[in-house]
């Protein structure tokens, strides 16, 4: 691995430049130059038609909705919307690009020269120029087979679907954004968190990083503090969850300070983000990088976005997220501390949706802010991507609600249902875990606890409820957990005689 | 041969409708001629793969149906051979290239589901230069095709196979590909009729391309009526290929029927002539434009200067596209795959064994040539610049069409010269190309017409007229008059006058 | 405009994925300085102020609607292929084995 600094020590003696191209896989039903259909998962090679795979003799038709959906995203990202814009080819030959270039655009992109700001923990805003979002496609799915790691090095051969192949795409690019300083790794997770809000709040990309809906190439350079050039720069390419976004920056960081107090020139190259080790590692430059070869792809015409176009589809627009997060606060009715930590967490969406699906917002709240992220933290993934379905916590706090279970057996079949064992009610039919409500035999049980400790039953006699809790703890123990407390609190005041 | 093959397509249609002949009997008669003037050691080959079983029993389904009085598209049963850079379900699709050896497209193009929509039996494909590189079919990787004039003469190209299959009634129609020229130099050199539409009218989808912004599909033919009606089935609006015209392909066979040139003006293009062009080329030429007069037309003189750069800007265009184009053949999804002989098996050095071994000479020198014009440093002196005089040559185009209703050359310099004479030098390969170029840069449509032999070798000389985009009716309409004036002159068609071909014996098996 | 030479077409080649032998670079080369030498002219022949052409007849928005049209089976897709496995084009090993 190579050497690094630490991040404190990087940040003392250099100011970080960052740049980022976001990659935005739309959610429409064809694809972008063909209309197959744009699925996601199916057998391989099955949503490709001629065009898809490169036949001789085929041609491009653009899809309009990618269209709108591209200029939406423009608008979402404040950008000018360029009245004319033409596509490219970019050439490069590699086996998941089937005519061995990719019709992009070059020097007209669709939108450009806009802005988003980006709201950090403490709740202060950073704004990021935006230079440009251009309209693409996607390349297919390359599989290495052989060799030790499934890894491209030291594969004996590869395989190739390309069902993506001709998935629209937008890619957003940024200007240099300067002056993060110590927060550059904060504020790369916080801007990409971002763009995946926006376009998910714009309905055109399912902007699921784990399907990789949303990919992130991170820029970053060093320079001295004062120096107004750039230093060279690393891309880091597809850095696919939020999380790894923020470490890839700070590592690629701490690796430049150590590259450039050791005298050495940082190589202006691609890298490669492991998530297994937190650290990058230089990518095989393609041999055609440096020579794209771009030119106006002759088989399409340009895309002309009328004021009325562009106003019609402006009147679409749903409410930007920091607006609907202000409303969203307010419906919940969270503490701007219980709101910002569920924004920082990245859970408002997850909580919506449970919201949405029936759970309170303070069950959502609880349930995504404690037992799933808590989950999630141990298996070192993002809370949206352990699986968890707001149906899951809706029917947990109705299983709640209804005394079958109590929030300790929820914990577990919250467990129960990530083991794959199936719905909450099936996990509590499969482990048995309904809550003992047959007062009878929990009767046994309180009469047992207060023979055991007639001291705190005379307490409780003279007056001094809350030393109940003793008493409750001692059913719950020989009950194994099963049992509803409150019911057993019940029980027991009524069978010392006190009034609850 | 049966006299039957010799009829336009036009009095084909007349005689399946009046029932005199059945499509069968038609199509088995034009299957017959493949078999005995194509193959062996002195053949046409004009074909790469003849479609026996297909082509007749698309045939004995349009014998049925009108037997059953079903209403039929005037072509139906009129067999037709289409150039083998045009993908086809159910034969393979080579494109002159061994890169593509074998391949059999999973879907058409749409010019052969309109083929098939009328009812036209495909009779097969037909030879060209490799990805239509070339101006003599002589770059084809399965053997060049022979000129029906001069078995040691070339046939034009790159749509050599087509001209020449109609040349030798092998078939009354073919599809042709122009980029440059390659239907109409090879119908000046074979005696026959081909046309250009303008860029958009038929549509690309399904023909493999080689410059994009400048290829077209167009129909060949030894009439030009013939041409009309094969153009009005092959054109007309697709949505599969972005760059197609919303207009619909009509009023062609109605010009061509029309024929009157009365009052029309008619420019001759001053650059496209004298130098380079051989003189029974040009004695020709002055014939027509006689004629022209004769009929009515008023004949002026018109310059064109910058038709001057045409060739060269072309040549930096059309390898640069051509480079992008060709890019997918790989040896990843079809094709041919060929694994470099030592060294390290990687995916890169596998597709540039492929590419090396599966692409002939002049297909390499374009793809190295049009990279060149791409790449970075040399965009703007080449691919840039090429583009802008593009636009010059448009202007002196919309100058001249200001001024007269059709322009009107020799549609190449010379008639046919012999295989091998310039296969080595590139050059003199492209300048077959100078007069037909000028309307692949601005898309308009021309048609070539043969205008007579020139005196000094008795090839035939093909005569080029060009119209304003959209206007392709008014090719028809010129041409039809000339065509009928230029054949009293010579009292019958011109192809009466090529030497009978020497048949093969009946046993010999088609392909 | 520099005139191409044979260090030129080799980089060429490996730009567009042709292999060539040092006969072939050395032939190419030739052959390829004299049609640049006759096409370099066109660099010349038009003002700044000429705008270029790259569709001969304009159009703009040709679009399709968002709607599902043919698609391949697997088999028809692979039909072609050189070779596969599982329903899938296979091809060599990307990278050289280290």
């Amino acid at each position: 691995m190579d050497a690094t600094l630490s991040f404190d020590e990087a940040l003392e003696k250099y100011d970080p430049v960052l740049g980022f191209e976001v990659h935005v896989e739309l959610n429409t039903k064809t694809k972008m130059f063909s209309s197959a259909p744009n699925v996601f998962g199916d057998e391989p090679n099955t949503n490709v038609n001629e065009v898809d795979l490169g036949m001789p003799g085929v041609l491009p038709t653009v899809n309009k909705k990618a269209v709108e959906s591209s200029i939406k995203i423009g608008l979402a990202l404040n950008c000018k919307i360029a009245e004319s814009c033409t596509f490219a080819r970019k050439h490069y030959f590699y086996p998941d690009t089937p005519k061995n270039f990719q019709t992009s655009q070059y020097e007209d992109p669709i939108a450009y020269d806009g802005y988003l700001d980006v709201e950090l923990s403490d709740g202060t805003i950073f704004r990021v120029e935006i230079e440009r979002a251009h309209m693409e496609e996607d390349a297919g799915k390359l599989t290495h087979m052989g060799g030790a790691t499934g890894r491209i090095q030291g594969a004996d051969f590869s395989l190739v679907d390309y069902n993506r192949a001709g998935v629209p795409l937008v890619e957003i690019v940024t200007k240099p954004i300067e002056g993060a300083g110590a927060r550059a790794p904060e504020l790369a997770k916080a801007y990409v968190a971002a763009v995946r809000e926006i376009v998910k709040n714009l309905g055109v990309s399912d902007a699921r990083m784990e399907r990789g809906n949303v990919r992130c190439d991170a820029n970053v350079s060093l320079r001295p503090y004062g120096r107004e050039t750039f230093g060279t720069r690393s891309e880091t390419k597809n850095v696919n969850s939020l999380r790894a976004v923020e470490h890839a920056v700070n590592y690629e960081i701490r690796r430049h300070a150590a590259v450039l107090d050791s005298g050495a020139a940082i190589v202006q190259e691609t890298r490669h983000w492991h998530e297994d080790t937190r650290s990058t590692t230089s990518g095989r430059p393609k041999s055609d990088a440096d020579d794209y070869r771009y030119f106006p792809e002759p088989d399409l015409v340009p895309v002309v976005a009328t004021p009325e176009w562009v106003e019609s589809l402006r009147a679409e627009l749903p409410e930007p997220p920091a607006e609907r997060r202000k409303r969203l606060q307010k419906d919940w009715g969270y503490s701007d501390l219980e709101f910002r930590d569920v924004v920082n967490a990245g859970l408002m969406d997850e909580i919506g949706d449970t919201v949405a699906a029936g759970a309170s917002a303070a069950a959502a709240r609880k349930w995504w802010m404690g037992e799933i992220a808590r989950r999630a933290k141990l298996a070192d993934v993002d809370p949206a991507a352990l699986g968890v379905t707001p149906a899951v916590v809706v029917e947990l706090e109705s299983l709640i609600a209804s005394g079958k279970i109590n929030d300790k057996l929820a914990r577990e079949v919250l467990d129960g249902v990530l083991a794959g064992e199936g719905t909450p009610t099936e996990v509590v039919d499969k482990r048995g875990l309904a809550v003992v409500s047959d007062d009878g035999a929990l009767q046994a049980a309180i009469d047992q606890a207060l023979a055991t400790q007639p001291g705190v039953a005379e307490k409780i006699r003279g007056g001094k409820i809350q030393a109940v809790g003793a008493i409750v703890g001692g059913v719950m123990k020989v009950t194994k957990g099963q049992a509803d407390a409150g019911r057993v609190r019940e029980l027991i005041l009524k069978t010392l005689g006190v009034d609850g | 041969m049966t006299e039957l093959i010799k009829h336009s397509a036009a009095a084909l249609a007349a005689k399946l409708a009046a029932r005199e002949v059945s499509a069968v009997e038609l199509t088995q008669a034009h299957l017959d001629r493949i078999a005995a003037v194509d193959g062996g050691e002195r053949g046409i080959h004009a074909f790469l793969h003849v479609n026996t079983a297909e082509a007749l029993a698309v045939a004995a389904d349009v014998d049925e149906r009108r037997a059953r009085g079903e209403e039929l598209h005037e072509l139906a049963g009129v067999p037709i051979a289409v150039k083998d850079l045009i993908v086809t379900v159910g034969q393979p699709t080579t494109a002159g290239s061994k890169i593509l050896e074998g391949w059999h497209s999973p879907y058409d193009a749409t010019v052969v589901k309109k083929l098939r929509a009328a009812r036209m039996p495909i009779l097969g494909k037909t030879n060209l230069d490799e990805f239509a590189m070339g101006s003599s079919t002589e770059h084809s990787a399965y053997g060049p095709t022979r000129n029906p004039w001069d078995l040691d003469r070339i046939p034009g190209g790159s749509g050599g196979g087509s001209a020449a299959a109609v040349a030798s009634f092998e078939a009354p129609l073919a599809l042709g590909t122009d980029t440059g020229g390659s239907i109409r130099q090879p119908g000046a050199v074979t005696g026959t009729v081909g046309v250009k539409p303008t860029y958009g009218g038929v549509s690309r989808y399904g023909a493999i391309a080689m410059a994009s912004s400048l290829d077209q599909i167009g129909p060949v033919s030894r009439t030009v009526l013939d041409s009309a009606l094969l153009h009005e089935v092959i054109g007309g609006h697709d949505p599969f290929d972005s760059t197609s015209l919303t207009d619909p392909a009509t009023g062609l066979v109605a010009a061509a029927r029309l024929g009157n040139v009365k009052g029309m003006k008619i420019g001759v293009v001053k650059e496209l002539g004298g130098e380079g062009y051989q003189a029974g080329v040009e004695a020709r030429f002055a014939d027509s434009l006689e004629m022209l007069r004769s009929a009515g037309a008023e004949i002026v003189e018109v310059s064109c200067p910058n038709f001057d750069y045409a060739l060269g800007a072309y040549y930096l265009i059309m390898p640069s596209e051509a480079s992008s184009n060709l890019a997918k053949f790989d040896g990843v999804r079809y094709g041919l795959r060929v694994l470099p002989e030592d060294g390290p098996m990687t995916i890169e050095r596998v597709m540039g064994s492929t590419r090396a071994a599966g692409f002939g000479d002049e297909v390499k020198r374009r793809i190295i040539l049009g990279t060149y014009a791409l790449s970075a440093g040399y965009y703007d002196a080449y691919y840039g610049s090429a583009q802008k005089v593009r636009t010059l040559i448009q202007r002196d185009f919309d100058a001249a069409f200001a001024q007269v209703d059709v322009l009107i050359s020799p549609t190449a310099p010379t008639t046919a010269f012999k295989l091998g004479e310039k296969l080595d030098d590139p050059l003199a390969m492209y300048l077959n190309d100078v007069a037909t170029i000028p309307a692949n840069m601005a898309g308009v449509p021309g048609l070539s017409l043969p205008s007579g032999l020139a005196d000094e070798d008795g090839l035939p000389a093909g005569i080029q007229l060009l119209a304003p985009v959209r206007q392709d009716a008014r090719l028809y309409r010129v041409g039809a008059v000339l065509e009928t004036m230029l054949e009293q002159s010579w009292g019958g068609p011109i192809l009466a006058k090529a030497p009978a071909l020497a048949e093969l014996a009946k046993t010999t098996e088609a392909k | 405009m520099a005139a191409i030479n044979r260090d030129d077409v080799a980089h060429l080649a490996q730009l567009a994925h042709i292999e060539m032998t040092d006969d072939e670079l050395d032939r190419m080369a030739g052959e390829l300085a004299v049609i640049v030498d006759s096409v370099k002219s066109i660099s010349e022949v038009a003002g700044n102020d000429v705008p270029a052409t790259s569709h001969p007849i304009p159009l703009s928005n040709v679009l399709r609607e968002d709607v599902v049209g043919h698609v391949l089976t697997a088999d028809q897709a692979l039909s072609g292929a050189p070779d596969a496995q599982n329903g899938r084009f296979r091809v060599p090993a990307i990278l050289e084995e280290d």
